[in-house]
């Protein structure tokens, strides 16, 4: 059924494809799907990647920049020379495969965990913080005026929806409560300088060959605002998965990923920065909130989103620790 | 009152069999949806061992923050109004301590191998 459409959709725009494998399924929720396949040629089989909302799946999530949107930015970013994954092609309504695109996929590991423990990425390692400085530098860079329509982002409005989000779980809890205190005290103000930002540029969401960065991922969050909220996001430490001597996704400081963003001719303001750690934590800790309230009220009644509830009370001692830090 | 075993032990035989007798069996996406059921179980047993004496104590400590009584539910949405309120906040004798031995006793249940917190309980357990 899909193959089939698949198979028929690539034939129409690559040429000489003589057939696709049979695609499989990555990852997804009921509105969003990736799924994995090979493209079949005589000079040999193209990896390529599908992203996709099924028909009848047409809305996405308020914050989601929708894949279309996703598709251009990709795409932006590898002509600008960002490594990202080429896309090829963009899903009509006469291939009857939903909404998304096709993308060039691109080989090399994603697993946090195995990027940060296995021999294979030994010599990456030590060379990725500066290097992710800059990646974020090129996203940065994007000119305004070549990307499509996105959310404007300012701190105050992600914390009035901060706010939302805890109210709604009804549970309450006193860290988070002094989070949003400090974080409504220490609010910037809107940045004098707006730029794309990525939205959840982090390690797990990245990949890692042996030679360093070799895509960014996941850009369904993308927005225009602060471009140091990208900085902090990547230093909060539910994304050093336990490597938290090294701010930057647990592979190193801060200060190497400030030195690689500066290095492409870009500024840091290290207080937003910051600023924008504390409300990454805090952002990451309402999210579990959110995956317990779609296990106890929605149709993903799944053991692992369950236990994802339980995980907010790691952002609050990280929250406790960035911000009543004890014995120090 | 309620027979011997207690769920402690009951849930404890369940993990065992789980652990030694099916996820030997079984590989792939089993294999880890078993890893995540198991963690559940010795979640589970960790709050049954835990919770009795860390919310006395915290009931404790919070009705003297506070000076009221209550359940522990009302007396946490009363911490928290007043510190959306910046009625108590981080300089308030006593909150900052509350708040940390909270946590610890809620990442002693949910995550006790999380990075954070064995760093925490390392630096306490050395005053």
């Amino acid at each position: 059924m899909m193959e089939e459409k698949l198979a028929r959709c690539v034939a129409s725009w690559y040429p000489g494809a003589t057939g696709i494998t049979t695609p499989a399924k990555l990852s997804g929720g009921a509105s969003q799907e990736t799924w994995r396949f090979d493209i079949v040629h005589p000079d040999g089989n193209f990896g390529a990647i599908l992203r996709r909302a099924p028909s009848g799946y047409g809305a996405a999530p308020s914050r989601a920049a929708g894949l279309h949107a996703e598709a251009r930015l990709m795409q932006l970013a590898f002509e600008a020379g960002v490594p990202s994954p080429r896309v090829l092609y963009l899903l009509r309504v006469e291939d009857d495969l939903g909404t998304g695109f096709i993308m060039q996929r691109v080989e090399g590991e994603t697993i946090a965990r195995k990027i940060l423990r296995e021999e294979e990425f030994a010599g990456a390692r030590p060379k990725l913080a500066r290097q992710l400085g800059a990646v974020l530098a090129g996203i940065h860079g994007l000119p305004r005026a070549h990307l499509p329509k996105l959310r404007r982002m300012t701190a105050t409005k992600e914390l009035d929806e901060f706010e939302r989000d805890y109210r709604n779980l009804g549970w309450p809890k006193p860290v988070f409560e002094l989070a949003l205190r400090w974080l409504r005290k220490h609010d910037p103000g809107p940045s004098a300088e707006v730029t794309l930002v990525h939205g959840d540029f982090r390690n797990g969401n990245l990949v890692i060959g042996p030679d360093g960065v070799r895509a960014v991922l996941d850009w369904e969050l993308a927005h225009l605002g602060d471009p140091m909220e990208d900085l902090g996001w990547v230093c909060v430490n539910s994304w050093r998965f336990g490597e938290i001597d090294n701010p930057v996704g647990g592979f190193g400081s801060r200060e190497e990923l400030f030195a690689g963003y500066l290095a492409a001719g870009r500024r840091v303001d290290k207080a937003r920065v910051m600023f924008w750690e504390v409300m990454g934590t805090l952002r990451w800790g309402l999210m579990c909130g959110g995956m317990m309230q779609r296990f106890r009220q929605g149709p993903d009644h799944s053991m692992e989103r369950a236990m994802i509830g339980r995980r907010a009370s790691e952002t609050e001692i990280d929250l406790l620790r960035l911000l009543a830090p004890r014995g120090s | 009152m309620q027979d011997e075993p207690t769920p402690i032990e009951l849930t404890r035989a369940v993990v065992d069999f789980l652990r030694e007798d099916i996820a030997p069996m079984i590989s792939g996406h089993h294999a880890f949806k078993l890893r995540v059921a198991i963690n559940i179980l010795e979640l589970v047993i960790r709050q049954s061992t835990l919770q009795e004496g860390s919310d006395a104590k915290e009931a404790e400590r919070l009705t003297g923050l506070l000076a009221m009584n209550g359940s522990l539910m009302e007396l946490n949405r009363v911490l928290a109004e007043r510190i959306a309120e910046g009625a108590l906040d981080l300089s308030t004798a006593g909150l900052a301590e509350h708040l940390w031995q909270t946590t610890m006793d809620k990442l002693a249940v949910d995550q006790p191998n999380y990075a954070s917190y064995r760093r925490e309980l390392a630096r306490y357990k050395e005053k």
